[in-house]
């Protein structure tokens, strides 16, 4: 009896929420057929190829490299590469900095971002169409318009090659406040808020117990995507740092630039310097897949 | 607690409800809130005050850094494009009127910068939406794991431009290189990927377009399976094969997401900077020995920061900047005049 009771409006409302799908797959989402498994093969080998040649190359010794034909398979270098990369290329320091800079950048844009997100979502005032649209015309703007002032500034205040120079411009960011607000339009009901509001909590208390609750699905997303960007941002941090306090992609400039003139040392960094965020993608890959469609259809 | 608060925040409705419904009534009420000091009187203009603030509150830490570190700086760079300002002597800024814009425009370096923007900008958008619109019609088939198939498509994403280029530097190495010997396998002449002016933007593209295609893929196919279902049900009752409702249905449903894409990659085309820089190694910022790969972005921090002539730089990026308008208007009028001739079909 009590069984039944449970599994009735269950199967009730499991069965008409499936079936339309599978009609819709029928009608239009037709298996893929051989030939497009074959070019998708070939789509995921030239995607991959070349992250896993670095990894061969870094294995290697640069005399080997500078031979026909270039190698195939791995060789017994790779450690010494590594290390070689790490503590001469300055590739140890520049990890590190790394992941505090692009760490902090996250967390400032997800935090700004939602924030924003929510009251041009939520809440009324005056000029929020206006402003929305400001906001998003602003991912027009190239970087390169900025970096002149920025930098005779940051040389003003003596913060060349301190870190929170290439922080503090990258704290927001355009697309993570209209990411954050096309996800919150639909995902925080609007009564949430109110009974907030009508039990006298402040916008504050509204943000902590309503917002950031509903939020955090596309916070989690925004981190992961505003993570990778922070990761490979390079204009700014390689006109606002040198050698001797570098981020990666600072790093990987030096080496690109005849620094350490050795082909597999070169490739090593370049391993080195993308292995957290491949680590990343084998991790969130779906998440991060999510986000960018998510981002993408409502944007 | 609760209830005096709300007569107190709305007046007029508290008095609606009452009993005695005279506007008497909300003028006692609004009188008994003002004078007494502090209490709930105090809270509730808080509270007012809090609704009303509160969303500009949220708003402001985007528009405050945003104004200090990019719209605040734009409109230095056109200051600083007016003046001689030179990376050796910080100090001494003299006014130069239009003399950097005036330089520069008869400079054949600017001239070939932009049209090698222009080209490697062509070269790497056009095959890189055209392949991924075909990758994200082939994902939109129901697959075998279809979410490996798009992680996988996207990771050349998670490779930085310099990791990217510094292995493609390599791959398109002239004598050692894999695409060089690749290409004599198929029997083919080797080509002088470093020198030879269309040889050095192809492989600049490529990075281009490695990098970007699986992202592109994946916004295309957010959108296609967007698409209402019907839409190809009744295209495939008319008799419309494959190829057919991918024309008629898919690309018309597809046309603000590919000008959106259209847009973004034309913006990413006219910034490209660290390709070429790190495509021509040690002396990267001249963009090749003929200077056959130099972009824009390229020419503004060589005349900045290796040259040192932070007043051209400034007058380099504004002229960018005008290019990037013009292209928009552009794109805004053709997709206009797109819209408007598809209507009258």
């Amino acid at each position: 009896m009590t069984t039944s009771e449970v599994t009735l409006p269950q199967k009730t409302a499991g069965a008409p929420a499936r079936r339309p799908m599978r009609v819709m797959g029928a009608g239009r989402q037709l298996h893929a057929g051989p030939v497009t498994y074959v070019v998708l093969v070939l789509f995921a080998l030239v995607s991959l190829a070349p992250l896993v040649w670095t990894a061969i190359a870094a294995s290697r010794t640069n005399t080997r490299l500078a031979r026909t034909p270039p190698p195939l398979w791995f060789g017994g270098n790779l450690f010494r590469n590594l290390q070689t990369a790490w503590d001469q290329a300055g590739m140890g320091t520049a990890m590190f900095n790394t992941v505090f800079v692009a760490g902090t950048i996250t967390a400032g844009t997800v935090l700004f971002s939602t924030l924003a997100g929510f009251a041009f979502a939520k809440l009324r005032f005056r000029f929020s169409a206006t402003l929305l649209l400001l906001t998003i015309g602003t991912m027009m703007i190239p970087p390169q318009l900025a970096v002149v002032p920025l930098y005779l500034w940051m040389s003003d205040l003596g913060w060349a090659n301190h870190l929170q120079t290439v922080v503090l411009p990258t704290l927001v960011s355009a697309f993570g406040t209209f990411f954050m607000r096309q996800y919150l339009v639909q995902a925080l009901p609007s009564e949430l808020i109110e009974a907030a509001r009508v039990d006298g909590a402040s916008s504050l208390r509204v943000v902590w117990h309503v917002v950031f609750p509903a939020a955090r699905p596309a916070m989690a997303v925004l981190g992961l995507l505003t993570f990778v960007m922070a990761w490979n941002d390079f204009l700014w941090p390689i006109i606002a740092l040198n050698g001797e306090n570098p981020t990666v992609q600072v790093a990987l400039n030096q080496l690109g630039t005849g620094y350490i003139p050795d082909d597999s040392v070169i490739m090593a960094g370049a391993l080195l310097g993308t292995l957290p965020l491949l680590i990343a993608f084998l991790l969130f890959g779906k998440q991060i897949v999510g986000g960018i469609m998510q981002g993408a259809v409502k944007g | 607690m609760t209830g005096s608060k709300q007569a107190l925040t709305h007046p007029a409705s508290s008095a609606g409800t009452a009993p005695g419904d005279q506007p008497g009534a909300a003028r006692r009420a609004r009188g008994r809130g003002r004078p007494a000091p502090g209490g709930s009187s105090w809270r509730s203009r808080l509270y007012r005050w809090d609704m009303k603030a509160s969303p500009y509150a949220f708003i402001s830490p985007f528009f405050v850094i945003f104004g200090a570190f990019s719209l605040v700086p734009l409109l230095y760079t056109a200051w600083y494009s007016l003046h001689h300002v030179q990376l050796s002597s910080l100090d001494q800024q003299t006014w130069a009127g239009l003399e950097n814009y005036k330089n520069l425009f008869s400079s054949d370096f600017f001239w070939n910068a932009l049209r090698n923007t222009f080209s490697i900008g062509l070269i790497s958008t056009v095959p890189q939406l055209l392949a991924a619109l075909w990758l994200a019609h082939m994902l939109n088939y129901r697959l075998r794991g279809s979410t490996v198939w798009r992680v996988v498509m996207l990771t050349p994403y998670a490779t930085s431009v310099a990791a990217a280029t510094l292995v493609f530097t390599l791959l398109f190495a002239p004598d050692s290189g894999m695409i060089n010997w690749l290409l004599g396998l198929v029997g083919a002449d080797p080509v002088n990927w470093r020198e030879s002016d269309w040889g050095s933007q192809l492989a600049v593209s490529s990075i281009v377009i490695w990098r970007w295609t699986g992202y592109n893929a994946l916004i295309y196919l957010a959108a296609m399976q967007a698409v209402p279902a019907d839409l190809y049900e009744s295209a495939a009752i008319d008799g419309a094969n494959r190829w057919q409702q991918f024309r008629s249905v898919t690309i018309p449903m597809l046309r603000p997401t590919i000008l959106f894409t259209v847009v973004v990659s034309t913006i990413g085309a006219t910034q490209l900077f660290g390709e070429p820089l790190l495509f021509g190694g040690v002396s990267g910022t001249k963009g090749g020995s003929e200077h056959q790969y130099q972009t824009l972005g390229l020419y503004m921090y060589d005349q900045g920061w290796i040259v040192g002539n932070l007043g051209k730089a400034s007058a380099i990026a504004w002229s960018m900047f005008l290019i990037l308008l013009i292209i928009a208007a552009i794109n805004l009028l053709v997709s206009r005049w797109l819209r408007t001739t598809h209507d009258h079909q």
